[in-house]
């Protein structure tokens, strides 16, 4: 539980006066997939945690970055709130550090907000080894530029995250799952027709001609609308959402290259290529397998959206959505704008960048 | 040739006379946005109606190198939009088309210059609406909104215009297109979205918007409390959080306020409390009851002498409309009023509007409270009077102590209007030189040669006014 910020600051400072980079790590959960192969030794931010600061009533949560998920959660669940965010873990050292520069969020996203939609403030220390703090405690905030929810996701290029506030919000008193035994194609249909629908539905997905749906909040608006859909209940639906949420479901298995989709919840399934899992509410597809990228970037171009290679496959080629020259040399300089000498996670996101 | 003359000689190879302003009389209604503390005229008001003449008005601008501030509905309350004397105002007023709804996939893409409340007027048929709903949503564009990351009355619930936008078509400074975000959940590579929203402005110019629709909620109901003390009254906010109740609109009234809207609109508020609370929850109808019969239970728990329950929407929308009419009620106390932004920490709103009390008495002035209670976000309305500059300077000075005092608890100078020119002078008081000179970076990267808004927003530290008056160099700085 300590407080490392000021060690962390220094050796930024001291890796930048030798131009020696650094690859930002703390659970390891993540090191293999997401971003590209980093050709720089491990700063290991593990000791880095603790929560620092929870006030139920305000419902925000402050922490270290390197504090694990499990132990935020178990904080909050003493006061009967959640991340609504529901982070995926891929082995139960991931932290909220990780999960905030991954950007990472689990099937209830779409309903719940992203990690980032929840950022209420971060401290970093960019790549010069300043410490910088922005946005705050408060729900509401927009004096400066939004660089707490802009460095979520952003794989540690800009600057190592030391601290999270989050907005957490109370846990809902009843969660049911319904399957319906639909292809994808009316799946996708089903889906997103319910999805417009009021009521609590909170997850969606698809995957081996079954559609599952969630409903969690107020009992009584969780049973009426389960009703409302008809469909089997799902024994243990807990633990399919979470084998779904930490990618541990038997399509998950194996080396095979693992793609991701984000595109409209509307788009077209048909052409995609098996094996598919549709997650939140059609704007998350994952396909598995040796793919032509350039096939599923048409896909993916046709659904509006943008193509990702997960996890496998070459990892020091380009894994992240292909980008405009013009939006290239935006990202060139926003990384210059926060780590001048391209001291931390270099190739991490692009190999250009 | 005079730089005026040459802008027009330019600008009128491709709009008509009467998208270009040029005599002071008719650039009058451009002076200023909200905030008419500071009114400014330009060099020339340009209406262009196509994205191409957006392109070839920023691309003369990028090349005499004069700068362009780029304006809505001119209803912000932060002066982002104040024109500058020696710069164009691109008004993006007549960008007015909704392009796209897609009831499925629940998104609608839109022009800058769509209102709003037009966007959820359109979405009506569909039962879907677009959340974010700022006071002035009636007038408000959308593309003003992603430039401020406007708020409303349902954010604890449904979030800010950041967390409701998908994507945007912007035009960079120097009239490039690029696509950020769309109808996909994220942005691919950095999170341009999160830095755009928000940027007042000064980072591109918004030429198209991607927003998520909601489906309108089954049932709503509204819940009015009095209370005899501010301090029970905000306590009974943190008890209803604290029960894992989040109500969709969670707003506090002090006395004068409560009054003021009364007078204005007789929607039957506790005219003898000393603050009013009124909670609006939504889901479907057992939801509603079960949730608006704990709120009420709550609600005497903590001290209510009164309780209004809405009976039917046209008397929802009544007790709402005290609320929404709070400025314009407030403003018919004084001949002027000056509305303040900060965020507070919920738990610390009694000891900052004691604060308040004290500095208004300090300044002879008084002061109406008007409160997101459920967000934090506080706005206090100074009553002075615009013909005595000894009141407008007072006004403007207990501002900045509320400001100043928003900060010293935890919270920051403004949670959903913006900085703009107002609030320049309090933001090293949010930010340290480290983070200001950050900003400063951010602006470079995508307005190099700071054209763009300048002077708004985030302060130009030296550095910066020396930048400006550089020949543009190769573009990496």
């Amino acid at each position: 539980m300590a407080d490392l910020s000021r060690a962390i600051a220094e050796r930024v400072k001291a890796a930048r006066a030798d131009r020696t980079p650094l690859f930002l790590t703390a659970g390891g959960s993540k090191r293999n997939c997401i971003g590209r192969r980093c050709d720089a030794g491990d700063f290991d931010l593990s000791a880095h945690r603790g929560v620092v600061d929870y006030q139920p009533d305000e419902l925000v949560l402050t922490a270290r970055s390197s504090t694990p998920l499990a132990d935020i959660d178990a904080v909050l669940e003493d006061r009967g709130q959640h991340l609504s965010f529901e982070p995926p873990r891929f082995s139960p050292a991931a932290t909220i550090g990780g999960t905030v520069a991954c950007n990472l969020s689990g099937p209830a996203r779409p309903w719940g907000g992203s990690v980032r939609d929840m950022v209420l403030g971060t401290r970093l220390v960019d790549g010069r080894g300043e410490t910088l703090r922005f946005g705050g405690q408060v729900m509401k905030n927009v004096a400066g530029y939004d660089v707490s929810r802009f460095v979520a996701g952003s794989l540690g290029v800009l600057g190592v995250i030391t601290e999270v506030s989050l907005k957490v919000l109370p846990r809902p008193e009843a969660s049911e799952t319904r399957v319906l035994e639909l292809e994808a194609p009316a799946a996708i249909e089903t889906m997103n027709r319910f999805a417009a629908q009021p009521g609590p539905l909170d997850a969606a997905a698809w995957l081996d001609g079954r559609l599952y749906l969630r409903a969690s909040g107020d009992t009584h608006a969780v049973l009426s609308l389960v009703r409302a859909w008809g469909g089997e209940s799902l024994p243990g639906a807990g633990a399919f959402w979470q084998a779904l949420r930490d990618h541990a479901l038997p399509f998950f298995d194996g080396d095979a290259p693992l793609w991701r989709l984000s595109v409209r919840s509307s788009a077209p399934i048909e052409g995609y290529p098996e094996p598919l899992l549709i997650d939140w509410c059609g704007a998350q597809r994952w396909l598995r397998s040796e793919h032509d990228r350039e096939a599923l970037q048409a896909l993916t171009r046709a659904g509006g959206g943008h193509l990702s290679l997960f996890r496998g496959g070459d990892r020091d080629g380009e894994v992240k959505p292909v980008l405009s020259p013009p939006e290239q040399e935006l990202h060139r300089r926003l990384k210059r704008a926060f780590d001048p000498d391209g001291i931390l996670n270099p190739g991490r996101m692009y190999g250009w960048m | 040739m005079p730089l005026r003359d040459e802008l027009d000689r330019r600008f009128r190879e491709f709009l008509d006379a009467e998208s270009l302003i040029a005599d002071p009389e008719s650039q009058r209604p451009f002076e200023c946005d909200g905030l008419p503390l500071h009114r400014e005229l330009p060099l020339l008001v340009a209406l262009p109606d196509t994205i191409d003449q957006v392109r070839r008005i920023l691309q003369i601008c990028d090349e005499l190198r004069v700068p362009v501030v780029p304006r809505g509905a001119g209803t912000g309350l932060c002066a982002g939009a104040t024109p500058l004397r020696d710069g164009v105002l691109l008004g993006l007023a007549k960008f007015t088309r909704i392009l796209e709804i897609d009831p499925l996939a629940r998104i609608a893409r839109v022009q800058p210059g769509v209102t709003n409340l037009a966007i959820s007027e359109a979405a009506a048929e569909y039962g879907l609406y677009y959340a974010p709903d700022p006071s002035s949503q009636i007038a408000c564009t959308i593309g003003g909104n992603v430039a401020e990351n406007s708020g409303g009355v349902h954010c604890l619930k449904y979030g800010l215009t950041t967390h409701n936008v998908l994507g945007v078509e912007l035009l960079t400074v120097s009239g490039e297109s690029m696509s950020i975000g769309g109808a996909a959940l994220d942005c691919p590579g950095l999170d341009l979205m999160a830095l755009l929203t928000g940027s007042e402005g000064l980072l591109g110019v918004v030429m198209e918007v991607t927003v998520k629709l909601l489906p309108v909620p089954e049932t709503v109901r509204v819940l009015v409390a009095g209370f005899p003390t501010v301090d029970q009254a905000g306590d009974c906010v943190s008890r209803i959080i604290a029960a894992g109740i989040i109500p969709a609109g969670l707003e506090m009234m002090d006395r004068l306020a409560i009054r003021a809207a009364e007078d204005y609109v007789h929607a039957g508020y506790p005219v003898d409390a000393e603050a009013m609370l009124l909670c609006e929850v939504d889901g479907t109808a057992d939801e509603v009851d079960a949730t608006a019969e704990r709120v009420e239970q709550l609600m005497r728990a903590m001290g209510a002498d009164s309780i209004a329950v809405s009976r039917d929407e046209a008397h929802r929308l009544l007790l709402w409309q005290g609320r929404k009419s709070a400025f314009p009620a407030v403003g018919r106390l004084a001949p002027d009023y000056y509305c303040m932004d900060g965020t507070i920490p919920r738990h610390r709103v009694s000891e900052v509007l004691r604060e308040i009390a004290r500095l208004a008495d300090e300044a002879g002035l008084q002061v109406a409270n008007v409160f997101h209670a459920g967000d934090g976000n506080l706005h206090p309305l100074i009553l002075y009077d615009s013909s005595h500059p000894d009141q407008v300077a007072a006004a403007e000075h207990l501002g900045a102590q509320i400001l100043e005092l928003s900060v010293a608890v935890g919270g920051c100078i403004t949670g959903e209007h913006g900085v703009g020119l107002e609030k320049l002078a309090q933001m090293p008081a949010q930010f340290s030189a480290a983070e200001l000179r950050q900003f400063e970076r951010i602006k470079e990267a995508f307005d190099p040669g700071l054209a763009l808004n300048p002077g708004k927003g985030i302060p130009l530290l030296k550095h910066c006014q020396e930048y400006r008056s550089l020949e543009r160099g190769p573009s990496d700085g």
